[in-house]
């Protein structure tokens, strides 16, 4: 009852005109960007990030979370129209999103991944109501050994369910946290790691600058690379009469829809994981449960609900650690963490009690949000196959442009500006030997919250780290943690067993 | 692929070492009452880091991974063309802010990739180059309320604030 209450007030917040209004814009322009081939939600959530100081903390997340909902949105039309994915996430949708458009159902792909999309967040965002509140609760009793293990087992899950090169993995989070470490020490206030001597280094590295470096400038130049070639659009024909008789169609697909938006939702909630696998597992589901499991990948509707559906459940799935534990459960949630710290907000369950108006706001403003991103993503279609006619040469200077200015403006330091450049080029480098960035990102936002958490632990245990195991919550996460970590060495053992010729 | 997957991996533990030795400016190990030193979290990580190179470098060297496997060339002509094109205007742009300003750079960027690199009209081009400046001035500087670089272009935009303002 009182969450209810919570949530209501939450709803006034939300629909207090100037948040409304950022609720649609959020949802225009992430579907704007999410329909862009390459560019996803984070990278709109990254570059978008510096424009939000205009408005109060509640509006600026409102705003980001509307793009990060419009994004996964806007994600479908680019894998169905042109075939390419608009992100990862969109990647399972384009199985059997692109063989409907190209049999001449562009329309009702189109459809079916708005309103898979909106059942999907719909789900999503109920079950964040229910499960935010007592976890959160939970979560108020941890103290510094929990959340440092509850951090390490953050980065775990990139180890044991990431799927990128070990080695590639724990590098990248390695330098994620060193890089978080720049600046002064928080204990002694000594500089530390001050490159060169430069004074821009004494503030630290802002993690915006990584995430803009990498999601801007690196994505770009991939872009770029890897859209040589001319891209065939499909054509669509959206009226009033097709879109009710595919909504027809639709109601004999709820059970897939239902079992994307869960298994989505619950994927979304660990970290690493995510909404990209979240969305593949939910279509290897849909089509294994199938009685026709043939006519997947040659057009078949449940092939877009399923994946559709899952990825957007597992996107509201990511904020529930981000929200009630201080822990992103994606990279677009380690974004709008680094936000919520630059807005003068501390991370973590604190925020439920300290600033309810603030997380019930947001809540609220994701069911607003859902219901926006489905009518505009089917108003607007005409506009979304507009923008992607649209010729990559004048898209690209533009997004540079918003990322050099928007890596300038947090703390109006060309240093910075130099520095997200030299992180893009690096970036796109290592990109191109399958070095995961992520990780890093998330660990530049976890890391200066990691660094005083361990040493917190250390000093109340006098340097053991047996700390970490003698509190029943840090036990059961710490263990949790060490599984993830070697669970690749048991999947590399596990398939020397069975294929004892084809492993090393 | 395989030489450059070797290259970035001794690099980059080249960079782990010399971290390592910048986070020893501070102390490393236990101080009584303080707890670790604050050089000890980065100083450790950046250890991790170089086991992690060296890991890369061998796996490289033993074909482990499938870049090491690849007979694919890391950048071609072509690749290396635009790479260069990209960066080197982005860089360009950036140094122009300190010169001319974020209000100078815009445009040449714009000209530079729009009508050069792009090879789109000179019509189109202007727009840009004119409407880009313009909106991103409004949006940060009369909305946001921050001040751009403006280089040596600084005094021109005095009357232009004192309209404002």
């Amino acid at each position: 009852m009182e969450t209810l209450a919570l949530l209501l007030n939450g709803f006034a917040i939300a629909f207090q005109p100037l948040n409304l209004a950022l609720i649609i814009g959020g949802c225009a322009i992430g579907l704007f960007i999410g329909a862009m081939p390459g560019l996803g939600s984070v990278n709109g959530v990254a570059i978008l990030l510096p424009m939000t100081f205009l408005v109060p903390p509640t509006g600026a997340i409102i705003f980001l979370g509307a793009i990060y909902y419009g994004a996964m949105y806007g994600g479908a039309i680019s894998s169905i129209m042109l075939g390419i994915p608009g992100a990862s996430t969109a990647v399972a949708t384009t199985f059997d999103g692109r063989p409907m458009a190209l049999q001449g159902k562009a329309d009702k792909a189109l459809v079916a991944a708005a309103t898979a999309s909106f059942v999907g967040g719909s789900v999503g965002v109920v079950l964040f109501t229910l499960f935010a509140p007592p976890l959160a609760e939970i979560a108020l009793t941890f103290g510094a050994p929990e959340i440092f293990a509850l951090m390490l087992m953050a980065f775990a899950t990139f180890v044991g369910l990431g799927g990128d090169d070990i080695p590639k993995t724990l590098f990248s989070i390695c330098i994620g946290l060193v890089f978080g470490a720049v600046g002064l020490d928080i204990i002694s206030g000594e500089p530390r790691l001050i490159f060169g001597g430069i004074p821009g280094f004494f503030h630290g590295i802002n993690f915006l600058v990584l995430a803009i470096g990498i999601y801007g400038i690196a994505e770009m130049l991939w872009t770029i690379e890897i859209s040589k070639g001319e891209v065939m659009i499909s054509q669509a024909t959206v009226n009033f009469r097709r879109i009710m008789d595919t909504l027809r169609e639709l109601l004999g697909t709820w059970r897939m829809m239902m079992m994307g938006s869960f298994l989505g939702y619950f994927v979304g909630i660990l970290p690493a994981a995510g909404a990209t696998p979240g969305s593949l597992m939910a279509y290897g589901v849909a089509k294994t449960a199938s009685n026709n499991p043939e006519t997947y990948g040659k057009g078949n509707i449940n092939g877009v609900v399923a994946p559709e559906s899952a990825n957007n459940a597992a996107s509201t799935g990511a904020m529930l650690p981000m929200l009630t534990l201080g822990i992103p459960g994606s990279p677009t949630t380690a974004i709008l963490l680094g936000g919520m710290v630059i807005w003068g907000l501390e991370p973590g369950p604190l925020v439920f009690t300290d600033h309810p108006d603030f997380v019930w706001g947001f809540i609220a403003s994701l069911y607003v949000a859902n219901t926006f991103s489905l009518l505009i993503n089917i108003a607007f279609i005409p506009a979304f196959i507009w923008v992607l006619k649209m010729p990559f040469t004048i898209l690209a200077p533009i997004i540079f442009i918003l990322c050099i200015v928007g890596g300038f403006v947090p703390t109006l330091d060309m240093h910075d500006v130099w520095l997200m450049l030299i992180f893009g080029i690096v970036g796109y480098l290592m990109r191109k030997l399958d070095y995961p960035m992520a990780p890093a990102v998330l660990a530049i936002v976890l890391g200066p919250l990691a660094e005083p958490a361990l040493r917190q632990s250390l000093l109340i245990s006098s340097g053991s780290f047996l700390i970490f195991f003698t509190r029943p919550f840090a036990a059961v996460i710490m263990a949790l943690a060490f599984i993830l970590l070697i669970l690749p060495l048991v999947k590399i053992a596990f398939e020397k067993y069975k294929n004892p010729t084809q492993a090393g | 692929m395989r030489v450059a997957e070797i290259v970035m991996g001794v690099v980059m533990g080249i960079f782990s070492l010399y971290l390592m030795w910048k986070s020893a400016e501070l102390p490393i190990g236990w101080i009584p009452e303080e707890g670790p030193g604050g050089g000890a979290w980065p100083f450790w990580l950046a250890a991790a880091m170089l086991l992690c190179c060296i890991a890369i470098v061998i796996r490289g060297i033993k074909r482990l991974t499938p870049e090491s496997r690849s007979e694919e060339l890391y950048m071609d002509k072509r690749t290396f063309r635009v790479f260069m094109l990209n960066a080197g205007g982005l860089t360009v742009m950036i140094g122009l802010f300190h010169i001319v300003g974020a209000y100078g750079a815009i445009p040449l960027f714009l000209i530079f990739y729009l009508r050069f690199m792009g090879r789109h009209s000179w019509r189109l081009t202007g727009a840009f180059a004119l409407v880009t400046p313009i909106v991103t001035f409004l949006f940060f500087e009369i909305a946001l309320q921050k001040t751009l670089p403006k280089g040596y272009t600084d005094p021109w935009f005095e009357p232009i604030f004192a309209f404002f303002y």
